[in-house]
Protein backbone atom coordinates (compact mmCIF):
# COMPACT_ATOMS: atom_id res chain seq x y z
CA UNK A 1 0.00 0.00 0.00
CA UNK A 2 2.94 2.26 0.61
CA UNK A 3 3.52 3.15 -3.01
CA UNK A 4 1.73 6.14 -4.41
CA UNK A 5 1.53 7.29 -8.01
CA UNK A 6 0.40 10.86 -8.69
CA UNK A 7 -1.24 11.19 -5.29
CA UNK A 8 -3.27 8.00 -5.46
CA UNK A 9 -2.40 4.66 -3.84
CA UNK A 10 -1.18 1.80 -6.00
CA UNK A 11 -4.25 -0.25 -5.09
CA UNK A 12 -6.44 2.34 -6.78
CA UNK A 13 -4.88 1.65 -10.16
CA UNK A 14 -4.83 -2.11 -9.69
CA UNK A 15 -8.50 -2.10 -8.66
CA UNK A 16 -9.50 0.11 -11.62
CA UNK A 17 -7.73 -2.06 -14.20
CA UNK A 18 -9.11 -5.22 -12.61
CA UNK A 19 -12.67 -3.87 -12.56
CA UNK A 20 -12.49 -2.75 -16.21
CA UNK A 21 -11.06 -6.10 -17.34
CA UNK A 22 -13.53 -8.20 -15.37
CA UNK A 23 -16.55 -6.20 -16.55
CA UNK A 24 -15.38 -6.17 -20.17
CA UNK A 25 -14.60 -9.87 -20.35
CA UNK A 26 -17.84 -10.68 -18.58
CA UNK A 27 -19.90 -8.63 -21.04
CA UNK A 28 -18.09 -10.15 -24.02
CA UNK A 29 -18.73 -13.68 -22.77
CA UNK A 30 -22.36 -12.83 -22.02
CA UNK A 31 -22.75 -11.42 -25.54
CA UNK A 32 -21.23 -14.57 -27.06
CA UNK A 33 -23.40 -16.93 -25.06
CA UNK A 34 -26.53 -14.76 -25.37
CA UNK A 35 -26.64 -15.71 -29.05
CA UNK A 36 -26.45 -19.38 -28.08
CA UNK A 37 -29.02 -18.96 -25.30
CA UNK A 38 -31.39 -17.14 -27.63
CA UNK A 39 -31.28 -19.90 -30.26
CA UNK A 40 -31.63 -22.58 -27.61
CA UNK A 41 -34.50 -20.90 -25.72
CA UNK A 42 -36.47 -19.98 -28.83
CA UNK A 43 -35.81 -23.49 -30.14
CA UNK A 44 -37.29 -25.12 -27.07
CA UNK A 45 -40.23 -22.69 -27.01
CA UNK A 46 -41.03 -23.71 -30.58
CA UNK A 47 -40.54 -27.42 -29.75
CA UNK A 48 -37.22 -27.66 -31.59
CA UNK A 49 -33.83 -28.51 -30.14
CA UNK A 50 -31.77 -25.54 -31.29
CA UNK A 51 -28.03 -26.00 -31.97
CA UNK A 52 -26.96 -29.52 -30.93
CA UNK A 53 -23.95 -30.56 -33.02
CA UNK A 54 -21.02 -28.36 -31.88
CA UNK A 55 -19.93 -29.66 -28.51
CA UNK A 56 -22.22 -30.98 -25.77
CA UNK A 57 -25.72 -29.69 -26.57
CA UNK A 58 -24.15 -27.20 -28.94
CA UNK A 59 -22.18 -25.40 -26.23
CA UNK A 60 -19.29 -24.55 -28.59
CA UNK A 61 -21.64 -22.96 -31.14
CA UNK A 62 -20.70 -19.29 -30.36
CA UNK A 63 -17.01 -20.10 -30.82
CA UNK A 64 -17.72 -21.87 -34.11
CA UNK A 65 -19.79 -18.89 -35.26
CA UNK A 66 -17.02 -16.48 -34.29
CA UNK A 67 -14.39 -18.48 -36.16
CA UNK A 68 -16.63 -18.72 -39.21
CA UNK A 69 -17.31 -14.97 -39.30
CA UNK A 70 -13.65 -14.24 -38.76
CA UNK A 71 -12.54 -16.20 -41.82
CA UNK A 72 -15.24 -14.94 -44.15
CA UNK A 73 -14.30 -12.68 -47.04
CA UNK A 74 -14.24 -8.96 -46.32
CA UNK A 75 -16.32 -7.17 -48.93
CA UNK A 76 -16.46 -3.40 -49.25
CA UNK A 77 -18.92 -2.37 -52.00
CA UNK A 78 -17.10 -0.45 -54.74
CA UNK A 79 -19.57 2.45 -54.63
CA UNK A 80 -19.55 2.75 -50.83
CA UNK A 81 -18.02 5.70 -48.98
CA UNK A 82 -15.12 3.77 -47.52
CA UNK A 83 -14.37 5.71 -44.34
CA UNK A 84 -17.95 5.85 -43.10
CA UNK A 85 -18.46 2.22 -44.11
CA UNK A 86 -15.47 1.09 -42.06
CA UNK A 87 -16.12 3.27 -39.03
CA UNK A 88 -19.87 2.55 -38.69
CA UNK A 89 -19.56 -0.86 -36.94
CA UNK A 90 -17.12 0.68 -34.46
CA UNK A 91 -19.49 3.55 -33.68
CA UNK A 92 -22.27 1.03 -33.13
CA UNK A 93 -20.19 -1.20 -30.85
CA UNK A 94 -18.24 1.21 -28.63
CA UNK A 95 -21.17 3.08 -26.97
CA UNK A 96 -22.74 -0.28 -26.19
CA UNK A 97 -19.69 -1.30 -24.17
CA UNK A 98 -18.67 1.94 -22.46
CA UNK A 99 -22.06 2.39 -20.78
CA UNK A 100 -20.96 -0.32 -18.34
CA UNK A 101 -18.57 2.17 -16.77
CA UNK A 102 -21.31 3.65 -14.57
CA UNK A 103 -23.46 0.62 -13.75
CA UNK A 104 -22.85 -0.60 -10.18
CA UNK A 105 -22.62 -4.39 -10.07
CA UNK A 106 -21.94 -4.84 -6.37
CA UNK A 107 -21.41 -3.17 -3.02
CA UNK A 108 -18.11 -2.16 -1.45
CA UNK A 109 -15.61 -4.97 -0.98
CA UNK A 110 -12.45 -4.77 1.10
CA UNK A 111 -9.17 -6.22 -0.16
CA UNK A 112 -6.12 -5.88 2.11
CA UNK A 113 -7.62 -2.93 3.96
CA UNK A 114 -8.45 -1.02 0.78
CA UNK A 115 -12.15 -0.51 0.05
CA UNK A 116 -13.22 -1.01 -3.55
CA UNK A 117 -16.72 -0.17 -4.77
CA UNK A 118 -17.85 -2.63 -7.45
CA UNK A 119 -18.61 0.01 -10.06
CA UNK A 120 -16.01 1.04 -12.61
CA UNK A 121 -16.39 4.83 -12.47
CA UNK A 122 -16.40 5.11 -8.67
CA UNK A 123 -13.98 5.37 -5.78
CA UNK A 124 -14.20 5.11 -2.00
CA UNK A 125 -13.32 8.31 -0.19
CA UNK A 126 -11.83 7.26 3.16
CA UNK A 127 -12.00 10.79 4.58
CA UNK A 128 -15.70 11.19 3.82
CA UNK A 129 -16.43 7.49 4.42
CA UNK A 130 -18.65 7.09 1.39
CA UNK A 131 -18.56 6.08 -2.27
CA UNK A 132 -18.38 8.77 -4.93
CA UNK A 133 -19.46 7.88 -8.45
CA UNK A 134 -20.39 9.82 -11.57
CA UNK A 135 -23.28 11.84 -10.23
CA UNK A 136 -24.95 12.07 -13.64
CA UNK A 137 -24.78 8.30 -14.24
CA UNK A 138 -28.12 7.91 -15.96
CA UNK A 139 -27.61 10.96 -18.17
CA UNK A 140 -24.29 9.46 -19.22
CA UNK A 141 -26.03 6.27 -20.31
CA UNK A 142 -28.70 8.22 -22.21
CA UNK A 143 -25.99 10.31 -23.90
CA UNK A 144 -24.07 7.21 -24.97
CA UNK A 145 -27.16 5.50 -26.30
CA UNK A 146 -27.91 8.59 -28.37
CA UNK A 147 -24.50 8.14 -30.01
CA UNK A 148 -25.33 4.56 -31.01
CA UNK A 149 -27.69 5.95 -33.68
CA UNK A 150 -24.74 7.12 -35.78
CA UNK A 151 -23.43 3.60 -36.31
CA UNK A 152 -26.67 2.49 -37.87
CA UNK A 153 -27.36 5.67 -39.87
CA UNK A 154 -23.84 5.67 -41.29
CA UNK A 155 -23.97 1.95 -42.08
CA UNK A 156 -27.20 2.50 -43.97
CA UNK A 157 -25.96 5.50 -45.87
CA UNK A 158 -22.38 4.41 -46.58
CA UNK A 159 -23.39 1.05 -48.10
CA UNK A 160 -24.93 2.95 -51.02
CA UNK A 161 -27.77 0.47 -51.31
CA UNK A 162 -31.49 1.21 -51.19
CA UNK A 163 -32.29 -1.52 -48.65
CA UNK A 164 -29.54 -0.36 -46.35
CA UNK A 165 -30.59 3.28 -46.57
CA UNK A 166 -34.22 2.41 -45.81
CA UNK A 167 -33.14 0.25 -42.88
CA UNK A 168 -30.84 2.96 -41.56
CA UNK A 169 -33.50 5.65 -41.81
CA UNK A 170 -36.10 3.48 -40.13
CA UNK A 171 -33.70 2.57 -37.36
CA UNK A 172 -32.72 6.14 -36.65
CA UNK A 173 -36.31 7.45 -36.66
CA UNK A 174 -37.29 4.65 -34.31
CA UNK A 175 -34.31 5.11 -31.99
CA UNK A 176 -34.78 8.88 -31.72
CA UNK A 177 -38.53 8.57 -31.00
CA UNK A 178 -38.17 5.88 -28.38
CA UNK A 179 -35.14 7.47 -26.76
CA UNK A 180 -37.44 10.34 -25.86
CA UNK A 181 -40.10 8.07 -24.39
CA UNK A 182 -37.54 6.03 -22.43
CA UNK A 183 -35.91 9.20 -21.08
CA UNK A 184 -39.25 10.65 -20.01
CA UNK A 185 -40.40 7.44 -18.34
CA UNK A 186 -37.40 7.28 -15.98
CA UNK A 187 -37.85 10.89 -14.83
CA UNK A 188 -40.51 9.53 -12.46
CA UNK A 189 -37.78 7.39 -10.85
CA UNK A 190 -35.53 10.41 -10.32
CA UNK A 191 -38.43 12.26 -8.72
CA UNK A 192 -38.54 9.51 -6.09
CA UNK A 193 -34.78 9.13 -5.67
CA UNK A 194 -33.77 12.79 -5.88
CA UNK A 195 -30.44 11.85 -7.44
CA UNK A 196 -29.03 10.75 -10.79
CA UNK A 197 -26.18 8.73 -9.32
CA UNK A 198 -26.82 5.04 -9.98
CA UNK A 199 -25.01 4.01 -6.81
CA UNK A 200 -27.40 6.03 -4.63
CA UNK A 201 -30.44 4.84 -6.59
CA UNK A 202 -29.43 1.26 -5.79
CA UNK A 203 -28.88 2.11 -2.11
CA UNK A 204 -32.34 3.66 -1.88
CA UNK A 205 -33.89 0.43 -3.08
CA UNK A 206 -32.39 -1.75 -0.35
CA UNK A 207 -34.34 -3.32 2.48
CA UNK A 208 -38.05 -4.08 2.95
CA UNK A 209 -37.58 -7.56 1.50
CA UNK A 210 -37.47 -6.29 -2.08
CA UNK A 211 -40.58 -4.13 -1.83
CA UNK A 212 -38.50 -0.96 -1.90
CA UNK A 213 -37.71 -1.65 -5.55
CA UNK A 214 -38.88 1.08 -7.88
CA UNK A 215 -40.62 -1.55 -9.98
CA UNK A 216 -43.27 -1.66 -7.22
CA UNK A 217 -43.45 2.11 -6.70
CA UNK A 218 -43.38 2.93 -10.41
CA UNK A 219 -44.86 -0.07 -12.24
CA UNK A 220 -45.94 2.02 -15.24
CA UNK A 221 -42.50 3.60 -15.59
CA UNK A 222 -40.89 0.15 -15.31
CA UNK A 223 -43.07 -1.28 -18.07
CA UNK A 224 -42.66 1.74 -20.34
CA UNK A 225 -38.92 1.94 -19.88
CA UNK A 226 -38.42 -1.72 -20.66
CA UNK A 227 -40.62 -1.63 -23.77
CA UNK A 228 -39.14 1.64 -25.04
CA UNK A 229 -35.64 0.27 -24.50
CA UNK A 230 -36.51 -2.81 -26.53
CA UNK A 231 -37.63 -0.49 -29.30
CA UNK A 232 -34.54 1.65 -28.95
CA UNK A 233 -32.18 -1.29 -29.38
CA UNK A 234 -34.24 -2.66 -32.29
CA UNK A 235 -35.24 -5.92 -30.63
CA UNK A 236 -38.35 -7.88 -31.56
CA UNK A 237 -41.24 -6.90 -31.72
CA UNK A 238 -39.68 -3.64 -32.91
CA UNK A 239 -36.96 -5.03 -35.21
CA UNK A 240 -38.23 -3.19 -38.28
CA UNK A 241 -34.79 -1.91 -39.35
CA UNK A 242 -33.82 -5.45 -40.27
CA UNK A 243 -37.21 -6.76 -41.34
CA UNK A 244 -35.98 -9.42 -43.76
CA UNK A 245 -39.32 -9.76 -45.53
CA UNK A 246 -39.14 -6.14 -46.70
CA UNK A 247 -35.56 -4.98 -46.43
CA UNK A 248 -33.32 -8.06 -46.96
CA UNK A 249 -31.26 -7.42 -43.82
CA UNK A 250 -31.72 -3.68 -43.34
CA UNK A 251 -28.70 -1.53 -42.57
CA UNK A 252 -26.27 -4.47 -42.46
CA UNK A 253 -27.20 -5.89 -45.89
CA UNK A 254 -23.86 -4.99 -47.47
CA UNK A 255 -21.72 -5.97 -44.51
CA UNK A 256 -19.79 -9.21 -44.26
CA UNK A 257 -17.26 -10.97 -42.06
CA UNK A 258 -16.14 -9.32 -38.79
CA UNK A 259 -17.87 -6.04 -39.58
CA UNK A 260 -21.20 -7.84 -39.69
CA UNK A 261 -20.26 -9.64 -36.48
CA UNK A 262 -19.62 -6.29 -34.83
CA UNK A 263 -23.17 -5.13 -35.56
CA UNK A 264 -24.40 -8.40 -34.16
CA UNK A 265 -22.29 -7.97 -31.05
CA UNK A 266 -23.50 -4.37 -30.68
CA UNK A 267 -27.10 -5.56 -30.73
CA UNK A 268 -26.50 -8.09 -27.97
CA UNK A 269 -24.27 -5.77 -25.95
CA UNK A 270 -27.06 -3.18 -26.11
CA UNK A 271 -29.45 -5.80 -24.83
CA UNK A 272 -27.15 -6.54 -21.88
CA UNK A 273 -26.83 -2.80 -21.17
CA UNK A 274 -30.56 -2.21 -21.26
CA UNK A 275 -31.23 -5.19 -19.00
CA UNK A 276 -28.49 -4.08 -16.59
CA UNK A 277 -29.91 -0.55 -16.49
CA UNK A 278 -33.45 -1.79 -15.96
CA UNK A 279 -32.26 -4.06 -13.15
CA UNK A 280 -30.37 -1.14 -11.57
CA UNK A 281 -33.17 1.40 -11.83
CA UNK A 282 -36.17 -0.77 -11.08
CA UNK A 283 -35.17 -4.14 -9.66
CA UNK A 284 -32.87 -3.00 -6.86
CA UNK A 285 -29.55 -3.51 -8.68
CA UNK A 286 -27.26 -5.75 -6.65
CA UNK A 287 -29.51 -5.72 -3.58
CA UNK A 288 -30.59 -9.04 -2.14
CA UNK A 289 -30.61 -11.04 1.07
CA UNK A 290 -27.35 -11.30 3.08
CA UNK A 291 -25.38 -8.80 0.93
CA UNK A 292 -24.26 -6.88 4.02
CA UNK A 293 -22.58 -10.02 5.44
CA UNK A 294 -21.16 -11.31 2.16
CA UNK A 295 -20.52 -8.44 -0.26
CA UNK A 296 -19.55 -10.86 -3.01
CA UNK A 297 -23.17 -12.00 -3.21
CA UNK A 298 -24.04 -8.58 -4.72
CA UNK A 299 -22.66 -9.31 -8.20
CA UNK A 300 -24.38 -12.72 -8.12
CA UNK A 301 -27.80 -11.15 -7.51
CA UNK A 302 -27.12 -8.48 -10.10
CA UNK A 303 -26.16 -11.00 -12.78
CA UNK A 304 -29.18 -13.15 -11.92
CA UNK A 305 -31.51 -10.15 -12.40
CA UNK A 306 -29.84 -9.17 -15.68
CA UNK A 307 -30.06 -12.73 -17.01
CA UNK A 308 -33.70 -12.95 -16.02
CA UNK A 309 -34.49 -9.76 -17.98
CA UNK A 310 -32.52 -11.07 -20.96
CA UNK A 311 -34.57 -14.24 -20.80
CA UNK A 312 -37.71 -12.07 -20.91
CA UNK A 313 -36.35 -10.33 -24.04
CA UNK A 314 -35.86 -13.70 -25.73
CA UNK A 315 -39.27 -14.86 -24.56
CA UNK A 316 -40.83 -11.77 -26.15
CA UNK A 317 -38.98 -12.53 -29.36
CA UNK A 318 -40.35 -16.06 -29.45
CA UNK A 319 -43.89 -14.87 -28.73
CA UNK A 320 -44.74 -11.61 -30.48
CA UNK A 321 -44.94 -10.80 -34.20
CA UNK A 322 -43.30 -7.69 -35.62
CA UNK A 323 -45.08 -4.32 -35.49
CA UNK A 324 -46.00 -2.38 -38.59
CA UNK A 325 -44.10 0.87 -39.07
CA UNK A 326 -47.03 3.27 -38.60
CA UNK A 327 -48.18 1.31 -35.53
CA UNK A 328 -44.70 1.65 -34.09
CA UNK A 329 -44.64 5.44 -34.52
CA UNK A 330 -48.19 5.72 -33.22
CA UNK A 331 -47.27 3.71 -30.12
CA UNK A 332 -44.17 5.79 -29.45
CA UNK A 333 -45.47 9.30 -29.96
CA UNK A 334 -49.16 9.03 -29.13
CA UNK A 335 -49.18 6.42 -26.37
CA UNK A 336 -45.86 6.21 -24.54
CA UNK A 337 -44.86 9.89 -24.47
CA UNK A 338 -48.25 11.14 -23.14
CA UNK A 339 -48.34 8.26 -20.63
CA UNK A 340 -44.82 9.11 -19.45
CA UNK A 341 -45.77 12.78 -19.02
CA UNK A 342 -48.91 11.80 -17.13
CA UNK A 343 -46.83 9.52 -14.91
CA UNK A 344 -44.53 12.46 -14.09
CA UNK A 345 -47.48 14.68 -13.17
CA UNK A 346 -49.10 11.99 -11.00
CA UNK A 347 -45.80 11.22 -9.25
CA UNK A 348 -45.33 14.94 -8.63
CA UNK A 349 -48.80 15.37 -7.13
CA UNK A 350 -48.49 12.30 -4.91
CA UNK A 351 -44.98 13.32 -3.87
CA UNK A 352 -46.24 16.78 -2.95
CA UNK A 353 -48.95 15.52 -0.62
CA UNK A 354 -47.02 12.71 1.07
CA UNK B 1 -2.04 13.27 -14.75
CA UNK B 2 -4.83 15.71 -15.50
CA UNK B 3 -2.53 17.93 -17.56
CA UNK B 4 -1.42 14.96 -19.65
CA UNK B 5 -5.04 13.95 -20.20
CA UNK B 6 -5.91 17.54 -21.10
CA UNK B 7 -3.11 17.64 -23.68
CA UNK B 8 -4.21 14.38 -25.30
CA UNK B 9 -7.84 15.50 -25.50
CA UNK B 10 -6.79 18.91 -26.84
CA UNK B 11 -4.74 17.25 -29.57
CA UNK B 12 -7.73 15.15 -30.61
CA UNK B 13 -10.04 18.19 -30.44
CA UNK B 14 -7.76 20.33 -32.61
CA UNK B 15 -7.06 17.59 -35.16
CA UNK B 16 -10.76 16.79 -35.51
CA UNK B 17 -11.62 20.51 -35.73
CA UNK B 18 -9.15 20.84 -38.60
CA UNK B 19 -10.64 17.74 -40.24
CA UNK B 20 -14.09 19.37 -40.12
CA UNK B 21 -12.99 22.00 -42.62
CA UNK B 22 -10.56 19.92 -44.68
CA UNK B 23 -12.59 16.76 -45.31
CA UNK B 24 -13.89 16.51 -48.89
CA UNK B 25 -16.91 14.43 -47.94
CA UNK B 26 -19.52 16.35 -45.90
CA UNK B 27 -20.43 13.24 -43.89
CA UNK B 28 -16.83 12.82 -42.78
CA UNK B 29 -16.80 16.49 -41.77
CA UNK B 30 -19.90 15.88 -39.69
CA UNK B 31 -18.23 12.90 -38.01
CA UNK B 32 -15.19 15.02 -37.20
CA UNK B 33 -17.48 17.68 -35.71
CA UNK B 34 -19.10 15.05 -33.49
CA UNK B 35 -15.61 14.09 -32.30
CA UNK B 36 -14.90 17.75 -31.47
CA UNK B 37 -18.13 18.02 -29.48
CA UNK B 38 -17.16 14.89 -27.62
CA UNK B 39 -13.80 16.42 -26.67
CA UNK B 40 -15.59 19.56 -25.45
CA UNK B 41 -17.72 17.32 -23.23
CA UNK B 42 -14.53 15.92 -21.68
CA UNK B 43 -13.42 19.48 -20.89
CA UNK B 44 -16.69 20.03 -19.02
CA UNK B 45 -16.01 16.91 -16.96
CA UNK B 46 -12.55 18.24 -16.09
CA UNK B 47 -14.14 21.56 -15.07
CA UNK B 48 -16.37 19.78 -12.50
CA UNK B 49 -19.48 20.21 -14.63
CA UNK B 50 -20.68 16.65 -15.38
CA UNK B 51 -24.24 17.73 -16.16
CA UNK B 52 -23.00 20.09 -18.86
CA UNK B 53 -20.90 17.28 -20.30
CA UNK B 54 -23.83 14.89 -20.50
CA UNK B 55 -26.04 17.57 -22.05
CA UNK B 56 -23.29 18.49 -24.51
CA UNK B 57 -23.13 14.91 -25.77
CA UNK B 58 -26.90 14.41 -25.72
CA UNK B 59 -27.94 17.66 -27.35
CA UNK B 60 -25.05 18.58 -29.64
CA UNK B 61 -23.47 15.25 -30.54
CA UNK B 62 -26.70 13.27 -30.16
CA UNK B 63 -29.56 15.41 -31.42
CA UNK B 64 -28.33 18.37 -33.48
CA UNK B 65 -25.68 16.41 -35.36
CA UNK B 66 -28.13 13.60 -36.16
CA UNK B 67 -30.26 16.28 -37.81
CA UNK B 68 -27.22 17.56 -39.72
CA UNK B 69 -26.24 14.07 -40.86
CA UNK B 70 -29.80 13.43 -42.00
CA UNK B 71 -29.87 16.67 -43.96
CA UNK B 72 -26.57 15.89 -45.65
CA UNK B 73 -27.67 12.35 -46.51
CA UNK B 74 -31.09 13.24 -47.83
CA UNK B 75 -29.94 16.26 -49.82
CA UNK B 76 -27.22 14.00 -51.18
CA UNK B 77 -24.54 16.66 -51.61
CA UNK B 78 -22.01 15.34 -54.08
CA UNK B 79 -18.30 15.41 -53.31
CA UNK B 80 -16.45 18.26 -55.05
CA UNK B 81 -19.76 19.76 -56.09
CA UNK B 82 -18.79 23.16 -54.73
CA UNK B 83 -16.36 25.29 -56.65
CA UNK B 84 -13.25 26.70 -55.00
CA UNK B 85 -13.96 30.34 -54.23
CA UNK B 86 -10.90 32.48 -53.73
CA UNK B 87 -12.48 35.79 -52.69
CA UNK B 88 -13.53 34.25 -49.40
CA UNK B 89 -9.93 33.45 -48.47
CA UNK B 90 -8.90 37.07 -47.80
CA UNK B 91 -11.96 37.65 -45.62
CA UNK B 92 -11.22 34.46 -43.68
CA UNK B 93 -7.59 35.49 -43.15
CA UNK B 94 -8.64 38.88 -41.75
CA UNK B 95 -11.26 37.29 -39.52
CA UNK B 96 -8.81 34.65 -38.31
CA UNK B 97 -6.19 37.30 -37.58
CA UNK B 98 -8.54 39.32 -35.39
CA UNK B 99 -9.73 36.18 -33.59
CA UNK B 100 -6.09 35.29 -32.89
CA UNK B 101 -5.38 38.77 -31.44
CA UNK B 102 -8.54 38.55 -29.35
CA UNK B 103 -7.54 35.13 -27.99
CA UNK B 104 -4.01 36.27 -27.20
CA UNK B 105 -5.30 39.33 -25.34
CA UNK B 106 -7.63 37.15 -23.30
CA UNK B 107 -4.85 34.66 -22.49
CA UNK B 108 -2.23 37.22 -21.44
CA UNK B 109 -4.31 40.03 -19.96
CA UNK B 110 -6.97 38.23 -17.95
CA UNK B 111 -6.63 36.24 -14.77
CA UNK B 112 -6.91 32.52 -15.33
CA UNK B 113 -7.79 31.39 -11.82
CA UNK B 114 -10.31 29.06 -10.26
CA UNK B 115 -13.76 30.62 -10.23
CA UNK B 116 -14.71 32.12 -6.90
CA UNK B 117 -18.25 32.08 -5.61
CA UNK B 118 -20.62 29.91 -3.60
CA UNK B 119 -20.31 26.89 -5.90
CA UNK B 120 -17.01 25.15 -5.28
CA UNK B 121 -15.82 21.81 -6.63
CA UNK B 122 -16.45 20.09 -3.30
CA UNK B 123 -20.01 21.38 -3.15
CA UNK B 124 -20.71 20.06 -6.65
CA UNK B 125 -19.24 16.71 -5.64
CA UNK B 126 -21.36 16.45 -2.50
CA UNK B 127 -24.69 17.86 -3.65
CA UNK B 128 -24.52 17.11 -7.35
CA UNK B 129 -24.27 19.34 -10.38
CA UNK B 130 -27.74 18.52 -11.71
CA UNK B 131 -29.38 19.33 -8.37
CA UNK B 132 -27.63 22.71 -8.15
CA UNK B 133 -28.55 23.68 -11.70
CA UNK B 134 -32.15 22.54 -11.17
CA UNK B 135 -32.51 24.54 -7.99
CA UNK B 136 -31.15 27.71 -9.59
CA UNK B 137 -33.23 27.22 -12.71
CA UNK B 138 -36.52 26.91 -10.86
CA UNK B 139 -35.91 29.67 -8.31
CA UNK B 140 -33.70 32.55 -9.43
CA UNK B 141 -33.96 31.95 -13.16
CA UNK B 142 -37.60 30.91 -13.34
CA UNK B 143 -38.72 33.72 -15.64
CA UNK B 144 -36.02 33.19 -18.31
CA UNK B 145 -36.74 29.46 -18.11
CA UNK B 146 -40.45 29.99 -18.73
CA UNK B 147 -39.80 32.43 -21.57
CA UNK B 148 -37.47 29.91 -23.22
CA UNK B 149 -40.06 27.17 -22.96
CA UNK B 150 -42.71 29.40 -24.58
CA UNK B 151 -40.25 30.17 -27.36
CA UNK B 152 -39.59 26.46 -27.92
CA UNK B 153 -43.32 25.73 -27.92
CA UNK B 154 -43.85 28.40 -30.56
CA UNK B 155 -41.04 26.85 -32.63
CA UNK B 156 -42.61 23.38 -32.39
CA UNK B 157 -46.03 24.70 -33.43
CA UNK B 158 -44.39 26.60 -36.28
CA UNK B 159 -42.60 23.47 -37.47
CA UNK B 160 -45.84 21.47 -37.47
CA UNK B 161 -47.66 24.20 -39.42
CA UNK B 162 -44.87 24.48 -41.97
CA UNK B 163 -44.60 20.71 -42.43
CA UNK B 164 -48.31 19.93 -42.69
CA UNK B 165 -50.26 21.18 -45.67
CA UNK B 166 -53.66 20.61 -44.12
CA UNK B 167 -54.24 20.90 -40.40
Amino acid sequence: MGMEILGLPMMYYIAMVAKVLVAFVFVLLTVAYATYAERKIIGHMQVRLGPMRTGWHGLLQPIADGVKLFFKEEIVPSQASTFAFLVAPLIALIPAFITFAVIPFGGVIEIAGYKIPLQIAAYYDTAAGQVFDVNVGVLYILAMSSLGVYGIVLAGWASNSKYSLMGGLRASAQMISYELAAGLSIIAVFMLSGTLSLNKIVELQSGMGGFAWYAFKQPLAFFMFFVCSLAEINRTPFDLPEAETELVSGFCTEYSSMKYAMFFMAEYANMVTVCALTATLFLGGWNGPLTSMMPLLGPVYFVAKVYFLMFVCMWIRATLPRYRYDQLMHLGWKVFIPLALLNIVVTGIIGYFI
Amino acid sequence: METLFFLIISLVAIVSAILVITCKNPINSALALIMTFFCLATYYVMLDAPFMAAVQVMVYAGAIMVLMVFTIMLLNIRVNATRQQSHKVLFSIILGFFTLINTLVIIFKSRAALPTGPYSGDMIKNIGHTELIGKEMFTNFLLPFEITSILLLAAIVGAVILAKKKI
